[in-house]
């Protein structure tokens, strides 16, 4: 919404400068999105008489002008113009002012020898228009006065009037027009509200043309009125409303239609004028018809639907209701009769076809914000007037169809309740003072004041928003600021158990040397593909590119992605990880947290002291127990299997289970992955589901730890070699090894794998060095022959394999 | 050959043979030679037996004397020749320390991650707890709890973006536009009174320079039957200076319309704006960067709480636009990016989780 200073005290007497209205707009609830002044760009330039123009001794086309200025003397100035000539009146620029529409500080010098300390200069380099034939020339028409040397040039063009923008919030439709904005600045102390020039305007004669309301239409269109105008002249609009028109950004017409346009602003109060002369019959609110067109006024062609309302001409829509008139039967310079139109229509049916239609127009945003319904009774009044003033002609007696609605509410405002809701107590005589300014009717009820709104105000709908209404016109700043008081001395944890895994798995990753990544929660339908998705209820129905389409199925997609930008960027080393979301289906509990990870490139720096390797299985596998570890899963008791799903290598992955429950995936990615992201192998990435993770069994459900017992007794390491077959996990191995004797067996490792030599073939020897902890005495040679004994009959029985000799 | 003069002289040759040792072995050498079995102080030692008591205590004194002298001699000289030894070897360990370590290095923590848990240990504080909910949610949560039917004019600012309808006839669901539902969830489910912070991905149809398709929200949100807009002022404002660190930065509170919230607030903190950048504090300048206000009491009624009896305040604000503001990061797009340079730039190495009294 824009609206000039000037056009603001056309609706507001006040006294307050711009800088106090423009503080005071936004402290109230109408935030101020920009101040232009045109004339403050434009001050450095004022009005200059030139004393002579004479030849330039070396240049043909240039005149050498002696410049009676006001601020600066006669000053001397080279000018090109071929206008420029001894006596006329122009715009003198200074040396050291910024020239606008050349973008340049003016600097005195030389040109071709001669001084120059200053420019006279054309529309183009004021930036006003793309005028560049000649200096502007402001020397007076025969019997008129020439503006006052040192007049400044804003002052001389009217642009001396600063425009104002402000953002009006959906609930505040009474505010998108001048006179609403005064209201509210005359209710915040800002000067006087000056009552709506509407006059009643007396008809001369019946309107030939009578509204009429389909009764089918009454919801969305429940009342209209107009008149019918004839003798008119359709000239231009008066310079002030063409210079108000174009400092809000809209261009003048006619008189007509600039008339339609100005009240729309000013009053907000959208209206159209139909030629009457193109009007076949009596105008009739109708829904259309399938398959009806119209030629609206922006000169597209717009097909209709019946669920949209037009205003039918007797012969065909000649508009569309509360959006946009119809070419057809627009005014033209030629228009000598009209018939005026102003309607109500039903914000929501006016918003749906809008949207159906795309026309943005200002009329669809005022009415979808709901319109005063009285409007449509001084509407037609104000029309009335302006076109009278501006056109001439003679008026009929109004006319209209159906019935206004009240939108009045009664609401009984509790006198404590701006002190209990807002934090301030307010005086009710202030509180009635504040809501009357507004346009309610207030009448004191002891402990109630009973407040019936105004109709132009739809939005005051309960105590809550007279409560808002008092406080915001009172001052957000002085409402008090309370400390917000804990129930107990100290905070209670704000995260749960579960959320803090998040932050410890997020630390642990980022130790591990990986980065954190967030990337988004929809990928490509091809990408999701490859990562099992095929449930189309988790495709977006408007996704904003093909690519950024169905919910991702898993986190890794989007890092391998990633892998691939920062390879191509000349980075192909990547460690990154992220902790999000994946969904499974489109119900809250199918949306999972997981940890993911993903490295690429080469598995370590190059380094003078560090052997290549290549990433592999085991670098994600160590990724994912880091997360388990920092989470607080029984990293003890996880097993391997080796069933991960289809985006990894099926021989060179793996998941981390507890029995049935699948903690994590992790594992080489399948070469058809890659070959798809085009990413150059090997690649090696995790997953783990962090709200799969068991909560720690707490036996007193506190944190205390169990009791330590610490032998005195050294441990004692032995090393085993086992030769099984090729396909025992090594984890059973462990498994067995470990299980031997409870009791004694603290620990063990397996710290080689060989095959070849000496090994038969379809087999492969383990070695692992198994930890035996005493706790009573230490051991005996024999002790730990029975132990090894007990290792190796587990270890054979359980794997199938032998002792290695 | 034990007079003392005899003595003496094979005193100073087994001294000079001791002290010629330049090395172990050698030493040994001299050592046998004059202590071993066959050594020439035991020699002289076995030549005692032949002597009168009186010449044998005599001559044994003299001869110990000798052997002690021989004895600390060579002792002296293995710990020289150790001492050397040790000094020599260091010197051919001696390595060149400027070589780089082997690598190690750290991760960093994505700046909406750090911003999040700085917002918990504020907020924390306060007495909030964190909420979360789905990213896919229904009308209801999404708009219709929140007091925005189907033809709200602020449905169509939302941008929303919609998956499947559950069954047909049912309206689409949609992607969360903002973490309010969160709200509703919570109210829905806990009894007042009730403090929660509500962090979490949001979503909207939009993608250009200052928007995201998603993007990070937080929102809070307080019911019980005395909270009001003094405790919203005093929450928020010291929210704002312990976020940013300063201490006299400017907050204000402009009215404003949310349709789930009345009376409704967007709060502006001071800043300064010099050549194009942005200063953070006190500068005559206006920075818009939450909005807020009561809840509405319709909105309360749809969770099933009765707005006579309680009431209370909620607020929401970018992540991103404000870890934007503090870290001084210039395009809301980077963040989403990946781009291993920015992470390592941009991001927060994991040494301490944030904790106002050790400082934000």
């Amino acid at each position: 919404m824009k609206f000039t200073l000037s056009w603001l005290k056309d609706h507001l007497e006040t006294d307050a400068n711009l800088e106090a209205i423009v503080e005071k707009l936004s402290l109230i609830g109408l935030e101020v999105e920009g101040v232009e002044d045109p004339a403050a760009e434009l001050a450095a330039f004022t009005v200059a008489r030139v004393i002579s123009a004479e030849q330039h001794p070396n240049a043909d086309r240039l005149r050498v002008c002696q410049v009676e200025t006001a601020a600066h003397g006669t000053v001397q100035v080279v000018c090109g113009a071929p206008n420029a000539r001894s006596g006329m009146i122009g715009v003198f620029a200074p040396s050291g002012s910024w020239i606008p529409g050349t973008e340049m500080e003016l600097k005195p010098g030389k040109i071709r020898g001669a001084e120059s300390n200053g420019m006279l200069v054309s529309e183009r380099e004021m930036g006003l228009s793309d005028e560049h034939s000649g200096i502007i020339d402001l020397s007076p028409a025969e019997g008129e006065t020439a503006p006052a040397l040192g007049t400044p040039l804003a002052e001389v063009l009217g642009l001396n009037d600063p425009v104002i923008e402000i953002a009006i919030t959906p609930n505040r439709g009474d505010c998108l027009g001048v006179h609403g904005v005064a209201r509210d600045l005359a209710a915040a102390g800002i000067g006087r509200l000056k009552p709506l020039n509407a006059p009643k305007v007396s008809g001369s004669y019946d309107s030939p043309l009578k509204w009429q309301i389909d009764s089918e239409a009454a919801g969305a269109c429940p009342f209209v009125a107009g008149r019918h105008f004839r003798g008119l002249t359709n000239g231009p609009s008066p310079a002030w409303m063409q210079r108000r028109l174009t400092a809000i950004g809209l261009r003048p017409i006619s008189a007509l239609v600039d008339i339609t346009n100005y009240v729309t602003h000013d009053l907000g109060r959208p209206l159209h004028v139909f030629d009457a002369a193109k009007v076949a019959g009596n105008p009739t609110m109708r829904f259309a018809r399938r398959g009806e067109e119209i030629v609206a006024l922006d000169g597209k062609t717009y097909a209709l639907d019946d669920s949209m309302l037009v205003i039918d001409g007797g012969q065909a829509p000649e508009g569309i209701g509360g959006i946009m008139g119809g070419e057809a039967s627009g005014c033209t310079e030629g228009t000598t009769e009209v018939f005026l139109e102003v309607a109500l229509f039903d914000p929501i049916s006016v918003a749906m076809t809008g949207r159906k239609l795309g026309i943005h127009s200002d009329a669809r945003y005022r009415f979808e914000r709901k319109l005063d319904p009285d409007s449509a009774v001084w509407g037609v009044e104000v029309a009335s007037r302006l076109i009278a003033e501006l056109c001439g002609g003679e008026a009929s007696h109004p006319v209209s169809a159906g019935k206004r609605p009240d939108p009045r509410r009664h609401i009984a405002l509790r006198q404590t309740r701006c002190e209990t809701l807002g934090g301030l107590a307010v005086p009710s005589e202030q509180q009635k003072e504040i809501l009357e300014a507004l346009g309610c009717d207030v009448a004191d009820a002891g402990e109630t004041l009973q407040v019936t709104t105004p109709t132009w105000r739809p939005d005051l709908e309960g105590e809550a928003c007279l409560v808002e209404e008092v406080l915001r016109i009172v001052g957000y700043d002085r409402l008090p600021i309370t400390p917000l008081e804990l129930d107990t001395t100290l905070p209670l944890p704000a995260l749960s158990q579960r959320q803090r895994r998040v932050a410890a798995a997020r630390t642990a990753l980022a130790w591990r040397g990986l980065e954190e990544a967030v990337t988004f929660s929809f990928i490509s339908a091809k990408q999701a593909v490859l990562f099992g998705w095929n449930d189309a209820q988790l495709r977006l129905l408007n996704p904003i590119s093909s690519e950024l389409d169905v919910m991702r199925p898993s986190v890794l997609p989007a890092l391998v992605e990633a892998a691939v930008r920062n390879s191509d960027r000349g980075f192909p080393d990547v460690g990154l990880f992220e902790v999000g979301p994946q969904y499974d289906d489109d119900t809250p509990e199918g949306q999972t947290l997981v940890a993911a990870g993903l490295r690429s490139g080469q598995a370590l720096a190059r380094h003078w002291a560090t052997e290549q390797r290549d990433l592999d299985a085991f670098d994600a596998k160590a990724d994912a127990l880091a997360v388990l570890e920092a989470a607080g899963a029984p990293v003890e008791n996880l097993q391997t299997t080796p069933n991960a799903p289809g985006w990894y290598h099926p021989g060179r992955s793996g998941q981390l289970r507890l029995g049935p429950n699948v903690l994590a995936a992790f594992g080489e990615l399948h070469p058809r992955v890659l070959k798809a992201f085009d990413l150059k192998g090997p690649a090696v990435a995790f997953e783990l589901f962090l709200e799969r993770i068991p909560e720690p069994k707490r036996k007193d459900g506190g944190k205390a730890r169990p009791a330590l017992t610490l032998s005195p007794f050294h441990p004692v390491e032995r090393d085993f070699a086992f030769l099984v077959a090729e396909d025992v996990p090594a984890e059973k191995l462990l498994r067995a090894a470990k299980g031997a004797d409870r009791q004694l067996i603290s620990g063990a490792q397996i710290f080689d794998v060989y095959r070849g030599q000496g090994v038969p073939d379809g087999q492969k020897s383990i070695a692992l060095a198994v930890t035996l902890q005493p706790t009573e005495r230490t051991l005996t040679d024999d002790d730990l022959e029975a132990a090894a004994k007990k290792i190796v009959t587990a270890v054979e029985k359980q794997t199938g394999g032998s002792l290695r000799s | 050959m034990l007079d003392q003069t005899s003595l003496d002289t094979l005193k100073s040759e087994l001294l000079a043979e001791v002290s010629a040792a330049t090395d172990s072995r050698a030493l040994d050498e001299a050592r046998v030679s004059a202590l071993g079995k066959k050594g020439r102080v035991t020699a002289l030692m076995k030549g005692l037996g032949g002597l009168s008591p009186d010449e044998r205590r005599e001559a044994g004194q003299r001869l110990n004397l000798v052997k002690e002298a021989v004895a600390a001699a060579i002792e002296a000289r293995k710990a020289e020749l150790a001492e050397a030894e040790l000094e020599a070897r260091l010197a051919r360990e001696t390595v060149d320390v400027t070589l780089p370590a082997r690598p190690f290095s750290v991760g960093r923590i994505h700046p909406i991650s750090q911003t999040i848990e700085e917002l918990v240990a504020i907020f924390g504080e306060m007495g909030f707890s964190v909420a979360e909910g789905p990213h896919i949610e229904d009308d209801f949560h999404n708009f219709d709890a929140l007091n925005i039917p189907p033809e709200h004019p602020a449905r169509q600012e939302h941008d929303t973006f919609f998956l499947p309808p559950r069954a047909e006839g049912e309206a689409p669901l949609v992607l969360r536009t903002h973490t309010s539902p969160v709200q509703i969830r919570t109210m829905q489910q806990v009894e007042p009174p009730l403090r929660i912070i509500c962090p979490g991905r949001t979503f909207r149809a939009d993608s250009d320079a200052t928007h995201s398709p998603m993007f990070h929200q937080v929102e809070g949100l307080v019911i019980d039957k005395k909270t009001h807009m003094g405790h919203l002022k005093g929450t928020l404002i010291e929210f704002c200076r312990t976020f940013f660190g300063i201490d006299d930065l400017p907050v204000r509170f402009r009215p404003s319309y949310f349709p789930f919230t009345e009376p409704s607030a967007e709060v502006d903190i001071g800043c300064a704006r010099e050549g194009g950048r942005l200063k953070i504090g006190a500068g005559g300048d206006w920075l818009e960067i939450l909005g807020s206000g009561m809840v509405h009491p319709k909105v309360l009624q749809n969770c099933g709480i009765d707005p006579e009896v309680y009431q209370g305040y909620a607020f929401g604000m970018g992540i991103e636009r404000i870890a934007m503001l503090k870290y001084g990061i210039p395009d809301l797009r980077t963040f989403f990016d990946s781009d291993l340079r920015w992470l390592r730039h941009y991001g927060f190495v994991p040494l301490e989780a944030p904790s106002v009294v050790r400082g934000l």
